[in-house]
């Protein structure tokens, strides 16, 4: 068996690489949510002073890069990798963002799982020797997403109680070999699953499953079960995953239900802010993390997160063409040591 | 999840999700369908009955009332507000002839940015094409039917 890893889907590093700066943008609707005093900048405007949705995510991305380096004090310069990707076709908002960075780059697509799945592997990536410093970053747009996977903006449809609002945000992470922390220590990767859920309206119990079981394997292949994390806490499933959720892995043995939750319940005042059953979109546990959990980890009142970004694997076509949603949920361990 | 447990929870999924799902508010979301579609009905017969006082013909008023109603959908959507009516209003809003304004409005607004010819002239049926398509369609075939029984 390899070196490092743990079970079946999970890799222990070594020399676990430290989380040394992030930075969090987020659009007009989230900077009114309960989360907003954590985020870095909000914006007024969802165009951001640019032309088109696209651009305005893919500035973004540029922006929430460039101010995670800086507050790193680095240079784009000194980073070797640059790992991230988000919803939109051939991940424009990343690549593009990419072209002016100039830091060599890895397109990731795992559509909301994209947070974690970029931590995943820039950590294993530092902790395997081939570099000193890594940025791990995603992005969604409400507006841009809207109109490549639902209907036209001003179009007066609808939503049903199980659908969800698309994060605008762009989070980003640097890593770095050394630092004081909060370290990955763990990584689990999921599988593709697949409960046969339909519904593009109901993207949580779609995910649903993938997330129960990326927990549920975690927990067999660490030892670690619920109480050995402050939060266990998912991407974008929303009220309806994550009531799925527990459900799932409560049937599976293990309860998670007193310290488990989801980025896309927390981000939104699901009350007041008209957004169903939650927020969605690999900007949703991007901002999350590298806004409101970030800083509670480094204030200590949190010590041990299990972060577990989820994503919906369908596309337009796959859905007109009667397919099922297949979910998948990568998790990492974030945790202060000592 | 253990293989056995994953067959099963799969094999019971659509249920326990059909249990966990909220419902739609059925009777607030009829109601609110019902009045603000008779609002629509009510502003239309108000122009229809303000056409026929003008003493325009009565088989020429439905032409006018449908470009006045249709001008309406549009100009309500260009304003940003058809969008809000339809969050409330659902079908009610969505039915009448207003909302075959708007939902060719929207995909033109929104697909301006990739030009005139590919993104406005190409994508502006992309929701009203399916009812020109078989509204035409089934027309056409209603029509012969009418021909041989008349």
């Amino acid at each position: 068996m390899a070196e490092k890893k743990l079970g079946l889907q999970t890799v222990k590093l070594k020399n676990p690489p430290s989380i040394i700066s992030t930075s969090s943008i987020v659009g007009p609707k989230e900077s009114e949510g309960p989360l907003r005093e954590y985020f870095d900048i909000k914006l007024e405007d969802d165009l951001f002073g640019e032309k088109s949705w696209e651009k305005a995510e893919s500035k973004m991305v540029r922006e929430a890069v460039r101010n995670a380096i800086e507050k790193a004090k680095l240079k784009p310069q000194d980073i070797d990798y640059y790992f991230g990707g988000d919803l939109l076709n051939q991940i424009i908002s990343s690549s593009f963002a990419a072209r002016e960075l100039q830091i060599p780059f890895f397109g990731l697509y795992g559509a909301c799982s994209t947070m974690t799945e970029s931590l995943s592997l820039g950590a294993m990536n530092i902790d395997g020797g081939y570099s000193d410093y890594v940025v791990a970053a995603t992005s969604s747009h409400f507006c841009s997403a809207e109109r490549q996977f639902r209907f036209p903006l001003e179009h007066g449809n609808q939503r049903p109680p199980t659908s969800q609002w698309t994060v605008t945000g762009s989070g980003a992470a640097v890593l770095a070999k050394k630092g004081n922390g909060p370290y990955i220590t763990y990584v689990t990767t999921g599988r593709v699953m697949d409960f046969g859920i339909k519904d593009a309206n109901n993207m949580g119990a779609a995910m649903a499953p993938a997330a129960a079981d990326t927990i549920l394997r975690h927990f067999k292949d660490t030892g670690f079960d619920a109480k050995d994390y402050d939060l266990i806490i998912t991407g974008d499933l929303g009220k309806v995953g994550r009531d799925l959720t527990v459900d799932l892995v409560f049937k599976n043995g293990y309860d998670i239900s007193s310290n488990f939750t989801d980025c896309g319940v927390e981000i939104f005042d699901l009350e007041n802010q008209d957004v169903h059953a939650g927020g969605s979109g690999c900007g949703c546990s991007a901002v999350v993390f590298c806004g409101y959990l970030y800083n509670q980890l480094l204030n200590k009142n949190l010590k041990k997160v299990l972060l577990i970004s989820t994503g919906a694997l369908l596309s337009p076509t796959s859905t007109m063409q009667g397919e099922s949603i297949p979910g998948i949920a990568h998790g990492v361990t974030i945790e202060r040591m000592g | 999840m253990e293989k056995k447990m994953e067959e099963k929870l799969k094999k019971d999924f659509e249920k326990i999700v059909h249990k966990k799902n909220p419902t739609s508010k059925f009777v607030k979301d009829c109601v609110m369908a019902f009045v603000v579609g008779g609002l629509i009905c009510d502003i239309g017969q108000f122009f229809m009955n303000t056409f026929l006082s003008l003493g325009i013909p009565k088989e020429d008023v439905s032409y006018y009332n449908a470009a006045v109603m249709v001008f309406l959908g549009a100009f309500l959507t260009g304003l940003g507000v058809y969008d809000d009516i339809g969050k409330h209003a659902g079908a009610g809003s969505i039915v009448p002839i207003t909302g075959f304004s708007n939902s060719i409005v929207s995909p033109a607004m929104e697909f301006k940015r990739e030009g005139y010819v590919f993104g406005v002239g190409a994508k502006m049926f992309v929701i009203a094409g399916p009812v020109l398509v078989y509204g035409i369609s089934s027309s056409v075939i209603v029509g012969i039917i009418y021909y041989f029984l008349k």
